[in-house]
């Protein structure tokens, strides 16, 4: 029999009725021993290497807080030891060495060993394994190991292996801990080698981590670290502004500009290793040069970004942006609607007879998607261009791009977070991706001999030649850079991160 | 005579849960939007997308997938989600309690909230008091849930921080829970710290989804309370004594609450629907905030268990709601 007396019960009223409406913190500078991360996206699943959540770079931050990288990478994107501390080639680039670092222990307390690296690799690079990337990880075999040393058959040559191991799915992941407990397992009580231990999780709500002691690294700033989930950018911004959060991103520019200069808040933008682009799909109307080049000299990027963006944006001529390895500032195309109307005119277009098309974007996906193309197609109106604007789902941009059906413009973004030619240039142009829109026999054979270029200063030459034939051909409309908006409490200190990966681990400290 | 209405109604339950199964299924496959096309690398050759289609099942013609989908659905199976890599059946057993309590405390308040104003203008009939009522809640009525959503964030959150904006609970205090009713499980057990913390998680997102649910109680009680109070028998009550509030609640409530209770179950549909939008302002953590995430990355099986369950939800809410106003309506009930 449960048994109150009337005292308890009036103690507890007390405590219900107290904790109800406790008064929220208070936006303040001050941050204690749990940092409060209002995050932009839901974490689906724990494992880091397989399905939907592992090829999607706004999750980064949270496995590299769980889990360690091969290799590390730092905010500018150059690469630093991670797991891996050591690693190359031999001569003729047949084999891979990797050095694994000693002393590392799992959160379980087990050692990390060279087994664990090449099992996940092995893992990782099975075709049916539920890896988006494993043809990246199948290029390896062979493992052999030696005291720290593994030394590996190059199976199919790939350059980019090593910045790979920097990259989407490039996480150790627990032998002995997976095989025991499973996937399901796995999801349930995840393990790494990171920073930080998973200690709650609440689907679609928080994912609670406490520093790692052992950590290879030093131990966190933070004790805990509490990831909120919240989408809706609304309730972000009111999470920061109401001191329940002290970290957040991805807010509107708007409220970036009315919160950074607010007392107790601090505000940091960098641009990040993202950027908005419109495909050009070829066939039809889109196998005119002219009006491709058109399309192009027609859009004045910089009024976008100044008026649209509040200058929060970085305008782009090709799809390198200035931070990545092949970036060359010399490929220029200016914006010149005098030029554009000359080619509409040799190709029989004008104002009064313009040429017409489909344009698609997404709405309120990225920061004034929809508006950057209502700007768009203004500028075009204005040189003889008339397009009609039709909005798609992120599913359905991803459909129509793999069975190559999009509209003859259709506007989305790209990222690449390691920076290399091959990621960006190569995967969103060679007509054998399923993500190229404009597929050209000449574009393909400047880009086919790349995959395979050993010599790394001929490769990136190569890819600056290929970026400047794009733009000479109007292949495809790169737009801006995107820049991340980051708020966090004047008691922080925050290096932004242009990959936009906001670990807090390496990234957030006390100020 | 009940029992058969009963077992009528849970066969047509059965008959339109099937016909739900099939929609959905088809449809997903219809509209646009295949989730290995979300994941792919833009390395991938035919093989590696192949490859991803067949780990997930969906390469396999549409007749067999459907006969393996629905096969395991009527024994509890509804597979593995894509992006979360468990169980379906387990993912919505853990997050429909939240969703539960939600919804059931958005009922109470608007039930109250709407019984007691709808009773007050009855009441105050013929006098200011029920233009200004009848005037608050016509704004009432006019503003949609997701707009309420967003002003209490701005109101309590922001101007006046005195509630939780976002999640269930405050993260250091969700442990110890052998449910997933947390608030029930907290209530019971006598953790009453906690569960005012979690009520106090539930005040803006309960008063979003009450609010337009109270306004329509309001109208529609009110009226039918004023159309009782004419009636003959609240006459003779009158002259037999009654005071106006024992003529309301004791006369004219009985008669007047058939049709409300109706309406109120056919409203509460759609506030279950409405927690989709809700719980994804305020980060809850129920199914109609993973309902969106499904969407977004089109995970069949979870979609299709999603889309299944609300149904089931609606199906028994209907039951519940038609049995109960049998049960209070002697005609209905013996008819």
């Amino acid at each position: 029999m449960f048994n109150i007396s009337r005292r308890q019960a009036l103690a507890a009223s007390g405590g219900f009725l107290g904790s109800l409406l406790v008064p929220q913190r208070f936006a303040s500078a001050a941050v204690g021993s749990t940092l409060n991360i209002a995050y932009n996206v839901n974490l689906p699943s724990f494992d880091p290497n397989i399905g939907p959540s592992s090829v999607n770079p706004t999750i980064q931050a949270i496995y590299r807080s769980v889990f360690d990288q091969y290799i590390g990478q730092k905010p500018n994107l150059s690469f630093e030891p991670g797991l891996i501390t050591g690693w190359g080639w031999n001569d003729d680039k047949s084999k891979v060495w990797l050095d694994v670092r000693e002393g590392v222990v799992w959160h379980d307390g087990t050692p990390l060993t060279p087994e664990d690296v090449i099992w996940t690799i092995q893992r990782e690079g099975k075709p049916d394994g539920g890896n988006p990337v494993s043809f990246i990880w199948a290029g390896l075999g062979n493992f052999k190991v030696d005291g720290k040393r593994i030394t590996a058959d190059v199976l199919n040559y790939d350059p980019v292996i090593f910045k790979w191991m920097a990259f989407l799915t490039g996480y150790v992941l627990p032998k002995a801990y997976y095989e025991k407990v499973g996937p399901q397992g796995f999801e349930k009580a995840p393990i790494g080698t990171g920073p930080y231990m998973v200690d709650a999780y609440e689907g679609n709500a928080y994912l609670r981590l406490k520093a790692n002691p052992k950590y290879w690294g030093g131990k966190p700033a933070f004790e805990t670290v509490v990831f909120k989930f919240v989408p809706d950018a609304t309730s972000r911004v009111a999470e920061i502004e109401s001191g329940s959060s002290d970290i957040t991103l991805e807010v509107p520019y708007e409220e970036f500009d009315r919160l950074k200069s607010k007392a107790g808040l601090k505000g940091v933008s960098t641009p990040i290793s993202d950027i908005g682009m419109i495909f050009i799909t070829n066939g039809g109307i889109m196998d005119d040069k002219n009006v491709r080049l058109a399309m192009c000299h027609a859009v004045d990027k910089e009024a976008i970004v100044k008026r649209l963006l509040r200058g929060y944006g970085v305008p782009i001529a090709t799809l390198e942006a200035p931070e990545y390895a092949a970036f060359d500032p010399s490929i220029k195309v200016p914006y010149d609607p005098a030029l554009a109307t000359k080619l509409l005119a040799a190709s029989g277009y004008s104002k009064e007879k313009p040429v017409s098309f489909t344009i698609q974007t997404t709405r309120g996906f990225k920061p004034k998607d929809y508006e950057m193309i209502q700007a768009v197609v203004g500028m075009w109106r204005n040189v003889g261009i008339d397009a009609n604007i039709e909005i798609y789902e992120i599913a359905k941009h991803f459909e129509l791009r793999m069975s190559h059906k999009l509209a003859p413009a259709a506007f989305y973004n790209w990222g690449n977070a390691i920076g290399d030619p091959t990621c960006s240039t190569g995967f969103a142009m060679f007509s054998k991706s399923p993500h190229c829109a404009f597929h050209s026999p000449e574009l393909d054979a400047r880009i086919g001999p790349l995959w395979g270029e050993k010599d790394e200063k001929k490769r990136i030459q190569g890819w600056k030649d290929v970026d400047r034939f794009i733009a000479d051909n109007g292949f495809v409309l790169p737009l801006i850079q995107y820049v991340q908006p980051i708020l966090y409490k004047s008691g922080l200190k925050v290096t932004p991160n242009e990959t936009g990966a906001l670990q807090p681990a390496t990234l957030v400290s006390k100020a | 005579m009940l029992f058969a209405v009963v077992a009528n109604r849970i066969a047509m339950a059965l008959l339109t849960l099937a016909g739900v199964a099939v929609v959905v299924f088809v449809l997903l496959r219809v509209v646009p939007g295949d989730p290995v096309a979300m994941m792919i690398s833009p390395g991938a050759g035919p093989a590696d997308i192949a490859a991803l289609k067949a780990h997930y099942g969906l390469d396999a013609p549409l007749l067999t997938q459907f006969w393996i989908w629905i096969k395991g659905a009527v024994t509890g199976d509804f597979g593995t989600s894509i992006t979360l890599h468990v169980y379906v059946t387990e993912v919505l057993a853990s997050r429909l309690p939240a969703t539960l309590e939600l919804a059931i405390a958005a009922l109470v308040v608007a039930v109250i909230l709407g019984g007691g104003v709808a009773i007050a203008g009855t009441l105050m009939r013929g006098t200011i008091g029920e233009t200004i009522i009848d005037g608050l809640n016509s704004i009432l009525l006019a503003v949609p849930d997701f707009i309420w959503a967003l002003a209490l964030v701005l109101l309590f959150a922001v101007a006046i921080p005195v509630l939780p904006l976002t999640g269930r609970i405050d993260p250091e205090l969700a442990e110890g829970f052998a449910t997933k009713f947390y608030l029930t499980e907290s209530i019971l057990t006598g953790r009453f710290a906690v569960a005012g913390d979690i009520a106090s998680h539930m005040i803006m997102p309960t008063l979003a989804l009450a609010l337009p649910l109270a306004a329509v109680i309001v109208r529609l009680l009110k009226q039918s309370l004023k159309e009782a109070m004419l009636q003959d028998y609240v006459l003779l009550a009158r002259i037999k004594g009654f005071g106006e509030l024992r003529l309301v609640l004791q006369e004219a409530l009985r008669n007047a609450i058939g049709p409300t209770l109706a309406l109120t179950g056919v409203q509460f549909t759609f506030l279950v629907g409405g927690t989709v939008i809700v719980e994804r302002i305020f980060a809850y953590p129920g199914i109609g905030n993973l309902a969106i995430d499904a969407v977004i990355n089109r995970d069949f099986p979870l979609i299709q268990g999603l889309v299944l369950l609300f149904g089931l939800i609606f199906i028994l809410i209907n039951i519940g709601v038609d049995l109960t106003v049998a049960s209070l309506n002697p005609r209905l009930r013996h008819g």
